[in-house]
């Protein structure tokens, strides 16, 4: 079997597992709010209208939105709860996005549950009012039924949909099948994004046919049928879930963080390798944004992660100036550990700065070598940037400083960027120092002589409870200053390129092996 | 029991700006078989309803075996009230059995009972006893309102109500249900109120008519006495079109056969 093919199975049972609780739990959450809405709202005309139209109002907000919405409503949940009770609750993972999820799946359970009470004969309706039926008897031993078939229709649609959308729970750090996808993406590991819809298509569509089961049962008044389905679908949850609960009984595991770029994923890794060498249960979060990894971290969801100096220094300390790289890592950790207790471990040796590059005939061409001579062209140039790079503060402090002003700026995926670059849909991007194609592609980062770009060297950072740990530091603390700003790049290129690319877990592995762990 | 067993008096009801019953009073002696009469929108099977509270009247007192309707706990009223409707109104999902077991199972009869009653009640309304296994959708019209009959005799009650019963069905099977039901009404000794806008099964059925128009009661007696003793012009009509239809029909069936 193809190596990809077989990596992308050695995942499967974990990331099934989750997907299964995760659209499971969101289905049977949502039909259990749901199913009394409808009945509510099939009483009641005046109930009707603003419950439908609410439901479907959730249903047009993106569903990745929804998703990254439930992260700061939880986290001030959670804040709330830990002032009043003092108990917190993890606002990233699971939570975010089983109500996200449930949220999701309700429409479809709700219409189609209005429609089917509503739709019930009124004949029929008047006939159990006429025997001296109460109207709870009426609901349970009549209405709800003959609307069964229609309900299950709408459940078997919110099924699909919950499935679907389940994969978007990765970004805010809860596994599912969906990790394949943003990996893959990442990664150009295309068989992981094929691996990754088609086992969620094939859950969904399993689920359907199990789901259509009941259906028919429940219209042919065929409780064979409706048992058999049930049987099967409760089956299918238990073994998709079997994997989890074995894991269960283990010591709790340290969570690694990264966030959405090889290089995060390949020190993710080395990290997680560490520990695991110390015996330690590991578990990763993956494709975090900044923003989220940050505070992950300070609220203790994750334990460590690497992050940058220049990012943490403007993103999170809302710093405008740049006393340089020393000052910037002395004042960084000494901050941190005031505001947070969030351990600054040291720099890994190496910076990922951001750097505005271009191709280099292209810049030969234009005469461009520095930022400041960008600024004279940009008006007729396309600035190509990450999903991030132009709502940061560091962008405003480089356009400020320099004057830049584009014809246009799109935003990509990190990949897709640098694919923009070489066919010349744009003309600069916003590039990451480290990233082993700016040499690779023939690239040129153009120089930065107004210092309006901070530093970032790349830092270790662990949870305010971990920072006495003894263990996860003697794991960590030997990485620090080590992995020089080459073999970082060499790094990241053998996952980025485009033949023979090697998985961030062998990267890692590769890595260690080079600076002699 | 003394008194009449039904008792309305100055029952309103209206739509909007509709007066659907403009202060009706009528009294009904136990045994009797009554029929109301009407065209649409007479008021007819608004009055019916008002009976077992499938209709809040706006006005007026109503009265079942001397207990005030608007008191009572509607379901429990209509499980002591038998039921008949227009459209059958079977529950499609349930088996001939389990409908007309429904009432006695809602007042909590055990199964055998329930059983034996439901035997009992198919053969009273002539129907093959196998029925009782079938759904619904299995069964020809004539023999779905049969099973509607028993449905509604099924708790043993004193009372009929039946809301144009027979109108949609084919002649042949409505004059044969006509008849059967009016036997099982004197067999029983039911106390009926038949809604039908057609005169001439109530002439052939009831033991009294009461015509309505506009929420009113126009005419109230015996299907003989009434014909002598009305005035009113629509009344007259009402009752004279169904002789007026058999004298033509005899004039037109005897030219065919000369």
């Amino acid at each position: 079997m193809n190596e990809r093919v077989a990596a992308a199975f050695a995942l499967l049972p974990d990331y099934l597992a989750w997907h299964v609780v995760l659209s499971a739990g969101a289905l049977a959450l949502g039909f259990a709010i749901s199913l009394p809405l409808a009945v509510a709202a099939s009483r009641s005309a005046r109930l009707r209208w603003p419950v439908l139209a609410l439901a479907s109002l959730i249903q047009t907000i993106p569903s990745l939105a929804l998703l990254a919405l439930f992260y700061p409503l939880l986290l001030a949940l959670s804040a709330v709860s830990q002032a009043v009770t003092g108990r917190g609750f993890s606002a990233l993972g699971f939570l975010p996005s089983l109500l996200a999820l449930t949220l999701y799946s309700m429409l479809p359970i709700l219409r189609n549950g209005a429609a089917g009470i509503l739709g019930v004969d009124p004949a029929v309706r008047e006939a159990a009012d006429g025997v001296g039926m109460t109207s709870r008897q009426s609901l349970f031993q009549i209405e709800l039924p003959l609307a069964a078939p229609v309900i299950m229709a709408g459940v078997r649609t919110a099924a699909v949909w919950t499935i679907g959308a389940a994969t978007l729970s990765t970004p805010v750090g809860q596994t599912s099948l969906g990790n394949y996808i943003f990996a893959g993406l990442q990664t150009e590991n295309w068989v992981f994004v094929l691996f990754g819809c088609a086992a969620s298509a094939a859950l969904a569509l399993v689920a359907d046919q199990l789901l259509g089961l009941i259906e028919v049962g429940a219209r042919d008044r065929r409780p064979v049928k409706v048992i058999a389905g049930l049987a099967a679908l409760l089956a299918g949850v238990a073994v998709a879930v079997a994997p989890l609960v074995g894991a269960a009984g283990r010591p709790t595991a340290y969570a690694v963080g990264a966030k959405n770029f090889s290089e995060q994923y390949i020190l993710a890794d080395l990290m997680a390798d560490r520990l695991q060498a110390q015996g330690v249960q590991v578990k990763r979060k993956e494709d975090l944004g900044s923003a989220v990894a940050y505070r992950a971290l300070a609220a203790g969801e994750l334990d460590a992660y690497v992050d940058y100096s220049g990012t943490l220094w403007t993103n999170v300390l809302g710093r405008k100036d740049n006393p340089g790289r020393a000052e910037v890592l002395k004042q960084l950790t000494a901050e941190l550990q005031r505001r947070d207790g969030v351990l600054v471990l040291g720099s890994l040796g190496f910076e990922n700065a951001y750097a505005l590059a271009m191709r280099q005939d292209r810049a030969a061409a234009l005469g461009v070598g520095s930022i400041a001579d960008l600024a004279r062209r940009a008006p007729q140039l396309t600035l190509g940037s990450d999903l991030e790079f132009l709502s940061r503060p560091e962008w405003k402090a480089v356009q400020s400083a320099y004057g830049l002003n584009f014809k246009a700026q799109r935003s990509y995926q990190p990949t897709f960027m640098y694919r923009a670059l070489t066919s010349g849909d744009v003309d600069v991007i916003s590039a990451f120092s480290s990233d082993g194609r700016i040499a690779a592609q023939r690239l040129v980062a153009l120089s930065d002589p107004k210092g309006a770009i901070p530093p970032y060297d790349a830092v270790i950072l662990v949870a305010p409870r971990r920072a006495h740990d003894a263990r996860l530091l003697a794991a960590l603390k030997p990485l620090i200053g080590k992995i020089p700003v080459e073999a970082m790049r060499a790094a990241n290129y053998s996952v980025d390129r485009d033949s023979g690319k090697a998985s961030p877990a062998e990267a890692a592995k590769a890595l260690e092996r080079r600076l002699g762990f | 029991m003394a008194g009449p067993l039904i008792e309305l008096s100055d029952v309103e009801k209206r739509y909007g700006a509709q007066r659907a019953l403009a202060g009706v009073s009528l009294s009904v002696a136990a045994g009797e078989f009554v029929a109301l009469v009407g065209g649409s929108g007479s008021g007819k099977t608004t009055l019916l309803k008002t009976i077992n509270r499938l209709i809040r009247p706006d006005a007026g007192r109503i009265a079942v075996q001397g207990e005030d309707v608007l008191a009572a706990e509607p379901h429990l009223l209509r499980r002591r009230i038998g039921y008949v409707f227009q459209e059958v109104g079977l529950f499609p999902h349930l088996i001939v059995g389990e409908n007309i077991g429904v009432t006695p199972k809602l007042l909590g009869w055990d199964r055998d009972r329930i059983a034996a009653r439901v035997a009992t009640l198919l053969e009273l309304v002539d129907l093959p006893t196998e029925i009782a296994g079938r759904l619904p959708a299995a069964l020809s019209g004539g023999q779905r309102q049969r099973v509607g009959v028993a449905r509604a005799l099924a708790a043993e009650p004193a009372i009929l109500l039946m809301d144009e019963p027979f109108g949609a069905l084919d002649p042949l099977t409505r004059d044969a249900l006509g008849s059967d039901y009016r036997a099982l009404h004197d067999r029983l000794g039911l106390t009926t109120v038949m809604v039908t806008h057609d005169m001439a099964e109530a002439v052939l059925l009831a033991d009294r008519i009461v015509v309505l128009k506009d929420g009113r009661i126009l005419a109230d007696g015996r299907p003989a006495d009434l014909l002598a003793t009305t005035a009113d012009p629509d009344v007259r009509a009402l009752l004279e079109a169904p002789k007026r239809q058999a004298e033509r029909l005899r004039a037109r069936l005897s030219e065919g056969a000369a």
